[in-house]
């Protein structure tokens, strides 16, 4: 069997934690792979399976588009490798999306996730939560949601399926081999769903 | 990795409550050091306008620090350093999607109350404006809201991280354009981690007692941050940044990111200027990279900047000895 490459997008926002966490499920999962920080088109040219990070949606679609990542980013993820967006990247996936205050922002998106984002969905800072989330369609029946200034899910296509709500927002969508979801798994010790982001990448290759 | 744990018991600003059947809880040491978490390798660009606001944001700021007058201004103009007008601190946060923050004098527990109560994003208790209280910092776990403090030594980064900062920025000078001391201090606390980190790896606890009573802060968060060799919380470099170049080298010291004040806005190529500045931080380690960020400004129209030898005011010094 090959090693599997799974890539944390290094352009803005909390890539550490991420890595540190896939890191720990590939060994608990005992696959053999590695994980690596990528920002550059070559970089992301290798890769099996891809993760965007937290942190602001707008500088992660700016900087991706100044070296052209966000194109091959997006011609991976077409060509069927698994990507998993967490908050920022989750915004970034989606096809449309507006802030809950200011309304339409001109921001680069991949344009590929079937849904339309509410960001700052919740609120501000000072708003954000945890809270315990369910997760039954992949099988995790309690995690505990960090949601810092997240966004929600307003609107789901067809082919999305939703894997979490809280109080009724979507926080948490599959789409093929896309996951996203609207909190931050690598802000806890819960390793679960990454560890069933690295299977979903280690049964493709 | 940075533990994001380290709530004191009972902290006020955790509050726990039920939205409809679910139980949340806010205000906790991995919410609020969380949110420092996403701003990393990004830019925070000091604002005094909307406009500003929103050069910031087009260019990839990842957060706006607003102020009422910029550091190299409050050096002018003397007088006492306030906090920003709430209206133009509300007027930002209508009008751009990422975080505002806003500054509070150090000290002075009701402004911090009133941005609390405004929903900035994070507030900064900084030695840009006049102290209000010389001998004591803010009780910063009383608030739902996150601080950034400035620090200059690693002594002085643990004491504000003790009082509740999420966030740390190592001091330059700021308003000067000269950004010495801002190299000077990360490097400074980058020595002191390093020698404390020795201590821990030689297993010698007498020695981190000994630090502990010497920085004035707890032996437990001396320890921990000696196990995990860095500050325990994000730490972005501040103070004197001027241009692209500037910038990419504190991301090379080792910084989270880059706090910019004066260099953006008091130079005559600001939209310019913010996007290369954003460039440099984002792409330090291609030299290529910054080469381009650093062609996209004029020297000519960067601010004049301050000799630090000279100055009457040290804004630097002011809250660091407690």
């Amino acid at each position: 069997m090959s090693k599997i490459k799974i890539g944390i997008l290094a352009v803005q926002g909390d890539v550490t934690e991420n890595f540190l966490a896939t890191m720990a499920s590939m060994s608990e999962l005992g696959i053999d792979g590695a994980v690596v920080q990528v920002k550059t088109v070559e970089q992301i040219s290798s890769l099996d399976g891809l993760i965007i990070p937290g942190g602001e949606s707008t500088v992660i679609g700016q900087m991706s588009l100044v070296n052209g990542a966000i194109k091959k980013i997006k011609e991976k993820i077409e060509s069927g490798m698994p990507v998993f967006g967490i908050c920022a990247g989750m915004v970034f996936l989606s096809k449309n999306s507006q802030d809950r205050v200011v309304g339409n922002v001109d921001q680069p998106l991949l344009d590929i996730l079937d849904v339309k984002i509410e960001r700052n969905s919740f609120g501000r800072q000072k708003d954000s939560f945890e809270a315990k989330i369910s997760m039954e369609p992949i099988g995790i029946s309690s995690f505990n949601g960090v949601f810092i200034r997240a966004p929600s899910v307003s609107e789901t296509g067809s082919d999305v399926e939703i894997l979490a709500k809280f109080n009724e927002k979507i926080v948490a969508v599959k789409q093929g081999n896309i996951l996203a979801t609207a909190f931050h798994p690598e802000l806890t010790r819960d390793i679960s769903l990454h560890k069933s982001f690295v299977k979903l990448v280690d049964n493709q290759s | 990795m940075i533990p994001l744990s380290g709530d004191i018991p009972n902290s006020k600003g955790a509050i726990c409550e039920n939205v409809d059947s679910n139980s949340i809880v806010r205000g906790t040491s991995t919410l609020k050091r969380g949110f420092a978490h996403m701003l990393k390798n990004g830019v925070v660009m000091d604002v005094t306008t909307v406009e500003q606001a929103q050069i910031a944001e087009e260019a990839g700021a990842v957060s706006v620090m607003v102020l009422d007058k910029l550091p190299s201004d409050v050096r002018k103009v003397g007088g006492v350093a306030r906090t920003a007008s709430i209206r133009i601190i509300e007027e930002i946060m209508d009008h751009v999607t990422i975080p505002v923050m806003a500054k509070c004098r150090i000290g002075h527990m009701y402004e911090a109350k009133v941005l609390d109560e405004t929903n900035v994003d994070m507030i900064d208790e900084s030695e840009v404006l006049t102290p209000a209280d010389e001998y004591r910092h803010i009780w910063k776990w009383d608030y739902t809201t996150p601080f950034v403090n400035g620090a200059r030594s690693l002594a002085e980064a643990l004491r504000r991280v003790e009082e509740g900062a999420a966030m740390i920025r190592t001091k330059g000078e700021p308003g000067t354009g000269n950004v010495a001391e801002a190299i000077y201090h990360i490097k400074k606390v980058n020595e002191e981690l390093r020698a404390i980190k020795s201590i821990y790896d030689s297993d010698d606890k007498q020695d981190l007692v000994k630090m502990a009573r010497e920085f004035k802060v707890s032996y437990d968060l001396v320890e921990e941050t000696a196990r995990i060799g860095r500050l325990p919380v994000v730490n972005f470099a501040a103070g004197g940044i001027a241009t692209p170049a500037d910038a990419a080298y504190l991301m090379s010291l080792g910084c989270d990111g880059i706090f910019v004040g004066s260099g953006i806005f008091k130079a005559e190529d600001a939209q310019e200027r913010a996007r290369a500045v954003v460039l440099a931080t984002t792409f330090w380690e291609e030299p290529d990279k910054v080469k381009d960020a650093q062609k996209m400004i004029d020297e000519r129209q960067s601010l004049l900047g301050l000799d630090i030898k000279n100055l009457e005011l040290k804004m630097q010094d002011r809250g660091s000895t407690v």
